[in-house]
């Protein structure tokens, strides 16, 4: 089983690891460099919570071998925002209560994300295709929809953040 | 679920692969996007010893458009060739089913060429590849040769490639007929954008009065290949596709049908499904025959 050296760039900041060929990218992210945002849950692509940005467009990484990553640059959820800040569309989950168990979440994110950076004014409909690799067990998936809505019309200035108490 | 041990070679030409392939003795095992292959190795349904990346290789990739036919390279992204305006023009159905392939995800990283190579029974593009009649060349350090699509899927995740053989690309023809052409596409599904438990593609080109001058409707994910029925579209040719020609042909197809059962719907179900969304997808591409100007 080849072992391989495998640079890749994530959230900006360049990272050097090692990987035998059959480690999945999303077990390379969480285990060997400790972005533990990206979630794994069924590791055959059918849930989405592994999705990540891979050189510009949503992918789920656990249907690519962390090797095949080599040179790339990535995006995952921990460079949607400044650490310790919240980007509007995660505001935005948080305002509509788009997450409960929160398992979804980073792929709901990155998903959303993607629709957000090229489409500026989403109709439902385009929400819901751009979320329809992502299964949530737990919002029922309104909320979410509502939260990328809400997000959009943030990016465009048609509504201001609600102010938390804290 | 992780994969077995294998070796990883990033391949930087066809040549390349196709020395590998030999190396491999059987064993290889060319991936593009992954979206179906890799699935298989984490379930190990396959273990190949040497995985063969040909990610890298620029020729494998583009879309070529002439008055013949559409010609997509085996490695173009399912998301590159659904944004192409040109292929959407010259060959609609095409379009209108690259846009049931799978989801944004895996649309952005999965291939044209290994969506056929893998010939998943619910792959959109392979019953594209049948109903268009495509042809698909494949090379090895043997040389190269030309398969016709419905010499092509064995069965359920089989194909006539061997496994020294490089699928480079499909070409899929327009038709040369004087006349208005109707398209459709349809299928049925548990969630949005998951696989289909029946898929159905219908194209007609109608002449001045109407009439139907030729018919090609398939059914995928019912039977473990995407499937044609002669005698059905023998029924729509030099008729009007009036309502009762339609059910008449339907009739045909559900009578030749063989479906397969699995956990999500039954052989029986899926004739029904089948019989029905090949009406549907009938009367689309008539009526949008019948609205095109000339
Ligand atoms: S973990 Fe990748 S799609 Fe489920
Ligand atoms: S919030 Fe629990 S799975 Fe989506």
């Amino acid at each position: 089983m080849s072992e391989h050296d495998i640079t890749l760039k994530v959230n900006g900041r360049t990272y050097r690891g090692k990987a035998s060929a059959r480690m999945t990218l999303v077990d390379f992210l969480r285990d060997e460099l400790r972005l533990t945002g990206t979630h794994t849950g069924c590791e055959h692509g059918v849930c989405g919570a592994c999705s990540i940005i891979f050189e510009g467009q949503a992918i789920r990484s656990c249907l690519m071998f962390a090797v095949q990553a080599d040179g790339a640059s990535i995006t995952t959820v921990e460079g949607l925002a400044e650490p310790g800040t919240l980007s509007v569309l995660q505001d935005c989950f948080w305002e509509t209560h788009a997450l409960q168990c929160g398992f979804c979440t980073p792929g709901m994110l990155i998903a959303s994300q993607t629709l957000l950076d090229k489409n500026r004014l989403p109709t439902d409909e385009e929400i819901r295709e751009a979320i329809s690799g992502n299964l949530c067990r737990c919002t029922g998936y309104k909320q979410i929809v509502d939260a990328v809505k809400l997000a959009a019309q943030r990016l465009s200035g048609l509504n201001a953040p609600v102010k938390s108490d804290g | 679920m992780k994969a077995a041990e294998f070796d990883y070679a990033r391949a930087a030409s066809v040549e390349e692969v196709c020395r590998l392939l030999d190396s491999a003795n059987g064993d290889g095992k060319i991936i593009a996007g992954g979206q179906t292959l890799v699935p298989l190795m984490v379930m190990r349904l396959t273990r190949p010893s040497l995985l063969i990346d040909v990610n890298h290789i620029e020729t494998l990739k583009g879309i070529m458009i002439d008055s013949d036919a559409v010609v997509i390279r085996a490695c173009t992204r399912q998301y590159d060739a659904l944004n192409d305006v040109a292929l959407a023009k010259a060959l609609p159905l095409l379009a209108k089913g690259l846009a049931m392939v799978g989801h944004p995800q895996t649309r952005n990283r999965g291939t044209v060429g290994g969506s056929l190579a893998n010939s998943d029974p619910a792959a959109e593009i392979c019953l594209l590849a049948r109903v268009l009649d495509a042809e698909i060349t494949a090379v090895s350090s043997q040389g190269s040769r030309v398969i016709a699509d419905k010499n092509f899927a064995l069965g359920a995740m089989t194909t006539a490639l061997s496994s020294e053989e490089c699928l480079t690309e499909v070409r899929f023809p327009i038709w040369q007929i004087a006349g208005r052409i109707g398209t459709a596409f349809d299928e049925m599904s548990i969630r949005r954008s998951d696989f289909a438990l029946v898929s159905a593609a219908c194209q007609v080109a109608l002449d001045q009065s109407g009439v139907c001058r030729r018919a090609v409707v398939g059914i995928g994910g019912a039977e473990p290949s995407p499937l044609r029925v002669d005698a059905m579209e023998q029924r729509l040719v030099g008729t009007k596709l009036e309502a009762t020609d339609l059910a008449a042909a339907a009739d045909l197809l559900r009578d030749a049908i063989d479906p397969i059962t699995d956990n999500h719907a039954s052989a029986d179900y899926r004739r029904r499904v089948a019989r029905e969304l090949s009406l549907r997808v009938m009367t689309v591409a008539r009526d949008e025959a019948l609205a095109a100007r000339n």
